[in-house]
């Protein structure tokens, strides 16, 4: 009995039950991913992240303001000077997300300071001019920030971060929306 | 769900013409009357049936509260509060509902302590021991998402929480969470879906819970002794011994349970679930349910968020490594002079995570969550692997009736798999 | 190797419980009360229910809302028990707000027993804009959303002493705690320095005072009870105790019958097992611990 092909040579007869199984497997991927993908954040939810307009005027200094933006909350905060010479006087080699106060704000916009309000760590609210640095205190798992939004100490892995914001006059701010 | 041939005699013809073609009720009769059981079972054997019963319990009023309650951010916790109000006996079935879930819990870990302190997750019962590993994830998810429904402070901020956990994972962390959420925060469809997940678990559960009770016909109960069923004197039929044993305990259960539902139903809950959710107002102590407290010590007590995060997990993961990490012959505590203490030091060990879970994260409680979260996984890792190869076991009786009845051994047993009444035979 | 493991455990719990058993005094416990819905049989006193009622209605309602109970509800068993006919007319001093109508309006009409107690602000941002920047919460719940640590070893006692009156303790506590701040405190503006309430600053200012309401008269002239802010308190705690609680006193007394139920049951089927186990020579649970014999 002579065999025509060896085991270890792919065949034709292989190469069909390869592609049938691929084909398969394609038509399950594509069957699954409608469910999948409508889990995401939905059309509305998505348009209702439109940038949201914030008048500076009545915030006064050492006042910190919240709002929402997307569903989060943000921390629009009033800095007083020396808020703002201890955000700048803090050496970098100290902090574990290293950033410089300056890269946190606009220039010529140091008294304000603009960040998302919750946690980096497992996402409560921050009280505000508490803790160590008179920053925000996390009341949930005690992380520190200083009064730049940046972490100093507990167990949050980076800064608060800082939303995409920009001034549209002097005293007025758009955030969601870059200039 | 046994191996053993069923001794299931139908005695009308349509029980016949049925058998003949669905033999269910045959299975039944083999698991559930028929079966046999060691003889020397003590009550803590009697948790199985306890929790059955808790998770029926679950289900049912978990239906009829589902008639009455609205999955919407906006009317959630109205709708609760409409049940505990206008609904007849709405709050009765709530707090059953509620303290049922706590209940389900005490009854899970005494119902793993057995397994632990008696060996039962160790050869031929891995697979078993391993269905109920996934049993208890299944169950802790059920709850979390349960415990989110009414949309108070404890619920919003507790599912933040819980979900920001998956913020952890590197580079797809974020994604996954905004799939959790359906958003980009906590908020209506985290609840809509949180809701619809709630639903579906519980079934899951009750399959998982069906191979569970599977696997543990294959090889026959765990008992006392660790001693294998030798001959039909080590054991009795299920029925009617393990059933009225089990009714009994269940009756002494449904005793404590009662005793929370009835005059502290709110004890084991959190005085702030009964303030609306408020998306901008953290609580000052966010504390989840007793029953995940020592877990959650375990996530405080790493100082690395992803650390903490995997240590959680890993905590839960490891009891299905058991069966392997346990390199001891001798299967029960009993016989076992060194694991018997450990073992209760590891249950004063997890109360004690249990005690740092509700503490703030400052100070001595850290260093003491530090401390016991390193025992925790020490027992696992370091001190039963070492145990087994040092211990001197006790030596172990020759049968459970010689257990039971000392040597004299003349006890009025039963064949295996006996079915019929025990006093027919003799 | 074993043993000090042992050791390193039994330390890390004795540490553990070192370190948290002195940890958990910094605010000051309310005092805790005689409530008559206390305990096992406790129940609601109708009287009191009655006076608590009169103070929401005189003193909070300008404030506070209690949305989440109807003017029906005060007459249904286990309340204070109104007649329906007092409801019925209570009801109706009120002004509700309903429609749209035919014509697409709103209009006011007179309440019923099946409206809510309507709130004092339209909506919470008009309830925050006219109290300093914070609504006053709504109280229909009040008495189960506050609470207090017990601490060690109180929160396990408690399960056997059946204590959950925290929250009614603290209600009433808050009220009455009002005093001036101890030297050196300062009380930031809009603020009220309050013994109980936690961080002592508190928004609302001291609701309540002697003589400030008129309790109903005993045949005699005298109030039924003594028109102090000491008894206002109470009065009105144990009334927001039934607005968060309407079906405590069914409640209790169906687990009464429940335990008894379960009693009898339960020893029934103690003697059942004990008869059954005894065909196989006695359940043999309390003799196979090898340990138990040394």
């Amino acid at each position: 009995m002579a065999q025509t092909t060896s085991a270890a040579e792919p065949t034709r007869r292989d190469f069909l039950y390869i592609a049938t199984g691929a084909v398969g497997a394609v038509g399950v991927a594509g069957v699954a991913w409608p469910f999948i993908s409508s889990l995401a954040p939905d059309a509305q939810t998505v348009a209702a992240g439109a940038p949201v307009e914030l008048d500076l005027t009545p915030i006064a200094e050492g006042q910190i303001v919240k709002l929402f933006w997307r569903g989060n909350l943000i921390f629009v905060r009033h800095r007083t000077a020396e808020e703002i010479q201890a955000a700048r006087s803090a050496p970098l080699t100290a902090l574990r997300d290293p950033q410089p106060d300056e890269a946190r704000t606009k220039e010529g916009k140091a008294q304000w300071l603009v960040v998302y309000g919750n946690c980096t760590h497992l996402g409560c609210v921050p009280l505000g001019q508490q803790g160590e640095y008179k920053g925000w205190f996390c009341p949930c798992h005690g992380s520190i920030f200083d009064t730049s939004g940046r972490v100093r100490g507990g167990p949050a892995p980076i800064n608060l971060p800082v939303p995409p914001y920009t001034f549209t006059s002097d005293t007025a701010i758009r955030i969601g929306a870059e200039a | 769900m046994s191996d053993h041939p069923t001794t299931y005699v139908p005695q009308s013809a349509l029980a016949k013409w049925f058998e003949s073609r669905l033999p269910v009720m045959g299975l039944l009769h083999s698991s559930f009357v028929a079966f046999p059981v060691p003889r020397n079972l003590n009550y803590f054997w009697t948790f199985g049936a306890v929790l059955f019963f808790m998770l029926i319990s679950q289900i049912v009023t978990g239906i009829v509260l589902a008639m009455h309650y609205t999955p919407h951010a906006d009317y959630a916790f109205q709708s609760v509060e409409h049940i505990m109000r206008d609904v007849n006996y709405g709050w009765l079935l709530r707090y059953l509902h509620a303290n049922g879930a706590s209940m389900f819990f005490v009854a899970v870990y005494i119902h793993i302590f057995r397994g632990l302190y008696y060996g039962s997750y160790k050869a031929p019962r891995e697979v078993l021991w391993i269905l109920g590993v996934i049993i208890l994830l299944l169950m802790m998810a059920t709850a979390f998402m349960g415990y989110v429904l009414p949309w108070g402070q404890m619920s919003f901020w507790g599912a933040t929480v819980i979900t920001n956990l998956f913020s952890a994972i590197p580079v797809v962390g974020e994604g996954i969470v905004h799939f959790l959420w359906g958003g980009f925060s906590v908020g209506n469809p985290t609840l809509n879906r949180f809701f619809s997940l709630h639903y579906l678990l519980p079934f899951m559960i009750l399959g998982v819970a069906m191979l569970h009770v599977w696997a543990l016909h294959v090889p026959g109960n765990n008992n006392p002794t660790g001693v294998p069923i030798k001959s039909g004197k080590d054991a009795v039929p299920f029925h009617p011994y393990m059933t009225v044993k089990d009714a009994f305990s269940l009756v002494l259960f449904l005793i404590l349970f009662s005793w929370f539902v009835f005059y502290m139903p709110n004890y084991l809950g959190h005085a702030d679930n009964y303030i609306p959710a408020n998306p901008s107002v953290t609580p000052a102590h966010i504390v989840p349910e007793w029953y995940f407290l020592p877990f959650y010590a375990i996530l405080r007590a790493i100082p690395d968020k992803l650390g903490g995060v995997i240590a959680m997990f890993a905590s839960i993961a490891i009891l299905a490594f058991l069966p392997w990490l346990d390199t001891s012959k001798v299967r029960s505590a009993a016989y076992r002079p060194l694991y018997r203490i450990f073992s209760w030091v590891f249950v004063l060990c997890a109360i004690g995570l249990g005690y740092l879970g509700a503490m703030p994260a400052e100070g001595g409680y850290v260093i003491a969550s530090r401390l016991l979260t390193a025992y925790y996984f020490a027992h696992f890792l370091i001190i039963i692997p070492l145990l087994g190869l040092f211990e001197t076991p006790k030596p172990l009786p020759n049968s459970i009736v010689e257990s039971v009845l000392g040597k004299a051994g003349s006890g009025s047993g039963l064949p295996t798999g006996a079915a019929a009444e025990p006093q027919t035979k003799g | 190797m074993n043993k000090i493991n042992l050791i390193a455990g039994a330390l890390g719990l004795a540490l553990a419980f070192a370190g948290t058993a002195h940890a958990a005094g910094e605010g000051v416990n309310p005092p805790r009360q005689n409530w008559s819905f206390a305990g096992p049989f406790g129940s609601f006193d109708r009287a009191q229910l009655q006076r608590g009622f009169k103070i929401y209605r005189e003193s909070c309602s300008s404030c506070h809302s209690l949305n989440k109970v109807y003017f029906r509800n005060l007459s249904q068993p286990g309340g204070p028990e109104f007649s329906p006919g007092q409801v019925q007319a209570l009801a109706a001093e009120y002004k509700i707000k309903d429609g749209p109508n035919e014509s697409g309006e709103m209009f006011e009409r007179s309440g019923r027993p099946s409206d809510r107690l309507p709130s004092p602000f339209p909506n919470e941002q008009a309830a925050a804009a006219a109290n300093g920047g914070k609504a006053p919460p709504d109280l229909s719940i009040m008495a189960k959303a506050r609470t207090f640590t017990r601490g060690f070893p109180w929160f396990i006692t408690d399960v056997f002493t059946q204590y959950t009156e925290n929250g009614p303790d603290y209600v009433r506590a808050v009220i009455t705690g009002y005093e001036d701040p101890p030297a050196g405190f300062t009380v930031p503006d809009g603020g009220n320095y309050n013994k109980y309430y936690p961080g002592h600053v508190i928004a609302m200012p001291k609701p309540i005072s002697d003589g400030q309401i008129e309790y109903p008269k005993t045949p005699d002239g005298r109030p039924q009870v003594p028109e102090t802010a000491e008894q206002y308190a109470r009065d009105v705690t144990a009334f927001l105790m039934w607005t968060a609680e309407p079906h405590l006193e069914q409640r209790k007394r169906m687990g009464f019958a429940v335990m008894v139920f379960l009693a009898v049951f339960g020893g029934l089927l103690y003697f059942t097992k004990k008869k059954i186990w005894a065909r196989v020579g006695g359940d043999p649970v309390a003799m196979h611990h090898p340990h138990q014999s040394h």
